[in-house]
């Protein structure tokens, strides 16, 4: 197969990639970035990793994207933006940054042969669970701790962005999400795209059982419509300390965790499943998950409370 | 010859150089984010070099390494909005986002 | 090529419930807003300080690793826990830390009783909480990626709580922080990346029987280890650590001095003894006992100069970490049979620990004094001892062990790398370890001498301080200064669990 395709994405993402971080305009930059995540996808799915490419679209690309972009219109004009001037210093970055280049690339051009590899192991194994898409397998069963505390993660970056509040507004709600010109096509999309948006995620949390799809871009899916709502100013977003709010953060990994208890009366152990139910129980926790980064990834782009509680 | 897999592993070799390159120099903080996000998105990509040549028993690629990315985006996606929170408040609360400035002298709180 | 199994033993439970215990502990803060999150945060503290004494007893009477494979998955398909004898240690000294700062900081971060949640008190405990699942996770987890996600609740858990205050200044340290440690995370996330794609595992001990002396190997360890000393703050990648951790509130700072800092330390003395191929690059280790050793002066120097306490602190964190990294090139030199039976291996984790400890105490002694003072301005210390006359006591008996003055388990871990350092010629060493300990002893009486002095005429306390607040810093600092006197017996303890190296 000719090699022309990947070699012109190749050259694509790393030209948006030097526009990125050479623009002196810092919306220039942003978008620079999401240009590289979107292309990013494509050489994902070059790489058969379709599970991969829907999360650096959804996450990487898009809900930084959206996170960066706000940050942008609220900063206003520019500081001195340009990379530092002091020569030695620059002199010193690129030979640093070349050094760490060659390594790689020596790493890259003379790999191990035959290369190392999971997948007989991974498959060998995918009957005991049930499901057809063994990325999902590895993030909810063969290394199910490791989606589990990076679930904590993300609670623990809510509360992080929550401290920044300032005593008094605590409780209350994040400045409203309104793009600058509310326009009619923004709310006409709002009011057309969330149940599509909501089928769809749903779609993609059932789907990432058995093909590629999955907890987070169905999560993502939800959470875009969710944004589309609030910037279209149809819903204000929520203030911080509802109760409803909270426990639909924690309904993730606590529905995560009982499966993961369960496991010790109902197989052998801490977040094993037995194998006649291991597919129900993955879907729920899923189901459970999605949900919950749904509302988290919506409240992390939300930000601090702005508002003091009603 | 350079097969595909080769050609995105070097790709990733330039994201990394250059996501390095910007994060060292750039003096703004969210210009740093950005770079950072560069920086993770040629770590993925190596990630995917191995998972795409370990391909066997019949899947297109190794899902170990792929579960890794998928972790790792949610990751940089927490630390770009903790990191993007904390400098909007900087700005609001009237600093400079750029250099650290001294403490004031005369401030008596403890900190 | 398949490396040996893990064989779960029967307490293996246990590690399961200290590393989820704190996170349903923050979890229930976070979601039940109960009136007082502190309550909570009481209940778990003494459980999982039970917990941490359940696993140490059981690898006592067993003489043997404690192991959980999770899910019954055998890496390196899944991910296995161990805690071993080193891992057992700094269980029980997070546990231990945290349950006395739990209650020093019972006076700075109690809810209102007119509010059913404020925002410090609520944000304080749930990332205290985060903190030491991500302590326990960094020291049990068996697998490279595991520990990348732990770093980085860490991360997550110790940023937010460096600003706590909103301040400016802390926000600016913070935010610098924030950047040092992601550019950590990533350097580390790139090795592991390489060293998938040439081994096909992330399981140590799997590591520990393929590891080859190749290309591929060193830069991945290189750049783990590069990503490791940025966040545990070795010179010249210290410049984030004295702005953020004398920026946080006391009780914070004695988490993040004591115990943040040394996680990504162990990791580097796992990746250091337990992966890297065998011997271990004689280059890097002296490239990391010479940053030591710029780490030990140059932060003893700046510590010197402070004119806030905490700020001083800070510096001097720095300059015992520096210690921590002489023990490479000692270890290579020493003839022990292997590297945990060397003098130098012995003395580099005493410090860890008796650091810790010592460090802890200061940093809340140093809180208890401002509160009563209503400053931290070295030169205007003066009556210190008329009013938190404990407060100043611990302060001394933490500062023997910064000195490295008997008795203190400070003196018998910088003996012991001294005696290392002499053994095997390591002059530069030996040096830097001596006037180390001179530098302190500075920095120390410096405080000391002013906090001894009689109160100006008009003098005023602005907080009294309950007394139980006190005797817990004091406690620690007794803790401390106790490790010097215990016997040669947990030197064989550290080396529980430890196989597989010649």
């Amino acid at each position: 197969m000719s090699l022309l395709p990947d070699f012109a994405l190749m050259l694509l993402i790393l030209i948006a990639a030097v526009w990125t971080v050479s623009a002196r305009d810092r919306r220039d930059s942003v978008i620079g970035f999401i240009v590289v995540g979107l292309l990013l996808s494509l050489a994902w799915i070059r790489l058969n990793s379709v599970d991969v490419a829907l999360t650096e679209a959804a996450v990487g690309g898009g809900a930084t994207g959206l996170l960066l972009l706000r940050a942008c219109a609220r900063l206003g004009p520019n500081e001195t933006e340009g990379v530092s001037l002091k020569v030695s210093l620059r002199i010193l970055t690129g030979v640093l940054c070349t050094v760490v280049a060659v390594a790689l690339a020596t790493i890259v051009l003379y790999p191990i042969e035959p290369a190392p590899t999971l997948a007989p192991t991974a498959a060998a194994h995918m009957g005991e669970i049930g499901l057809g898409n063994p990325v999902t397998v590895v993030l909810l069963a063969y290394r199910a701790i490791d989606t589990l505390l990076e679930k904590v993660v993300l609670v623990l970056a809510l509360i992080g962005v929550w401290a920044l509040t300032p005593d008094p507004l605590w409780g209350g709600a994040p400045g409203s999400l309104r793009a600058q010109h509310s326009s009619g096509p923004l709310t006409f999309l709002a009011q057309v795209l969330p149940p599509v948006g909501i089928v769809i995620g749903v779609y993609l949390i059932w789907n990432g059982a058995d093909r590629p799809g999955g907890t987070f871009q169905g999560g993502t899916v939800l959470a875009a419509m969710w944004l589309l709502v609030m910037m279209a100013d149809l819903r204000e977003p929520p203030e911080i300390r509802l109760h409803t709010l909270r426990r639909l953060v924690v309904l993730g990994p606590v529905v995560f965790l009982v499966a993961g208890f369960a496991g010790f009366w109902i197989a052998n152990g801490f977040l094993s499943y037995p194998p006649d139910l291991a597919k129900p129980i993955i879907v729920l926790v899923e189901a459970a998950l999605a949900l919950s980064i749904a509302v988290i990834l919506g409240m992390l782009v939300a930000g601090p409370a702005a508002r003091a509680p009603r | 010859m350079i097969g595909s897999t080769t050609l995105y592993g070097l790709c990733a070799t330039g994201l990394v150089a250059i996501g390095l390159y910007g994060l060292v120099l750039h003096p703004s903080p969210l210009r740093k984010v950005i770079a950072f996000n560069l920086l993770g998105s040629g770590t993925f990509i190596l990630f995917g070099v191995a998972a795409q040549r370990g391909a066997a028993a019949g899947l297109l690629a190794d899902p170990v390494p792929q579960a890794m990315v998928i972790t790792g985006i949610v990751v940089a996606f927490a630390a770009t909005a903790v990191a993007v929170a904390l400098l909007l408040r900087l700005v609001e609360s009237g600093g400079s986002t750029l250099e650290p400035s001294a403490p004031d002298p005369q401030d008596d709180r403890p900190s | 090529m398949t490396p040996a199994a893990y064989t779960a033993t029967e307490g293996g439970a246990l590690l399961v419930v200290a590393i989820v215990l704190p996170v349903i502990g923050m979890l229930a803060i976070f979601a039940l807003g109960l009136r007082r999150a502190e309550r909570i945060a009481y209940l778990v503290l003494p459980v999982g300080l039970l917990v941490a004494l359940a696993i140490a007893a059981d690898v006592a009477r067993s003489g043997a690793a404690v192991t959980y494979v999770l899910g019954g998955w055998q890496p390196p398909l899944g991910i296995a826990l161990r805690a071993d004898g080193l891992s057992v240690t700094l269980m029980v000294l997070t546990a231990v830390v945290l349950c006395a700062v739990g209650l020093v900081a019972r006076g700075s971060f109690s809810t209102p009783p007119d509010k059913a949640e404020a925002r410090s008190p609520m944000v304080f405990w749930t990332l205290i909480l985060g903190l030491w699942c991500a302590l326990n996770t960094v020291f049990l987890s068996q697998d490279l990626f595991n520990l990348f996600v732990a770093l980085e609740l860490l991360t997550f858990s110790a940023v937010p709580l460096v600003c706590l205050d909103g301040r400016r200044e802390t926000l600016q340290a913070a935010l610098r922080y924030l950047l040092f440690a992601l550019i950590g995370s990533v350097l580390y996330l790139m090795g592991a990346a390489l060293l998938y794609g040439a081994y096909g595992t992330l399981d140590l001990a799997g590591l520990r029987l393929l590891a080859r002396n190749d290309l591929a190997t060193s830069v991945a360890l290189g750049l783990m280890i590069a990503g490791l000393m940025a966040k545990a703050a070795l010179f010249p990648l210290h410049l984030w650590l004295p702005p953020a951790h004398a920026g946080a509130p006391a009780a914070a700072s004695a988490v993040l001095s004591a115990l943040v800092v040394k996680a990504p330390f162990f990791i580097i003395l796992r990746l250091w003894f337990d992966v890297a191929p065998q011997p271990a690059n004689a280059m890097a280790a002296q490239m990391l006992a010479w940053l030591g050793i710029a780490s030990i002066l140059f932060c003893s120097v700046m510590a010197l100069r402070q004119a806030r306490l905490k700020l001083m602190i800070a510096y001097s964190t720095v300059a015992q970490l520096g210690y921590l990294f002489l023990m490479f090139p000692l270890v290579m030199a020493s003839d022990a049979p292997t590297a945990w039976e060397s003098v130098g291996w012995t003395g580099g984790v005493l410090q860890l620990v008796s650091h810790a400890l010592a460090k802890a105490s200061m940093f809340l002694a140093a809180g208890l004094i401002a509160e009563a003072l209503g400053h931290d301005r070295i030169e205007n210390l003066d009556g210190a001892m008329s009013v938190v006359p404990i407060s100043v006591a611990a302060f001394g008996l933490a500062g023997l062990s910064l000195m490295g003055l008997p008795p203190s388990g400070g003196f018998v871990a910088k003996l012991m790398l001294l005696t290392a350092a002499t053994e095997t010629a390591n002059w530069w060493i030996a040096a830097a370890i001596l006037l180390g300990g001179i530098l302190a002893a500075s920095y120390v009486f410096r405080v000391l001498n002013r906090a001894m002095a009689a109160p100006a005429s008009d003098f005023a306390c602005k907080a009294s301080i309950p007394l139980y607040r006190e005797l817990t810093v004091l406690g620690l600092a007794i803790c401390a200064v106790v490790l010097g006197f215990v016997p040669l017996q947990p030197f064989a303890f550290l080396g529980i669990g430890r196989v597989g190296l010649p």
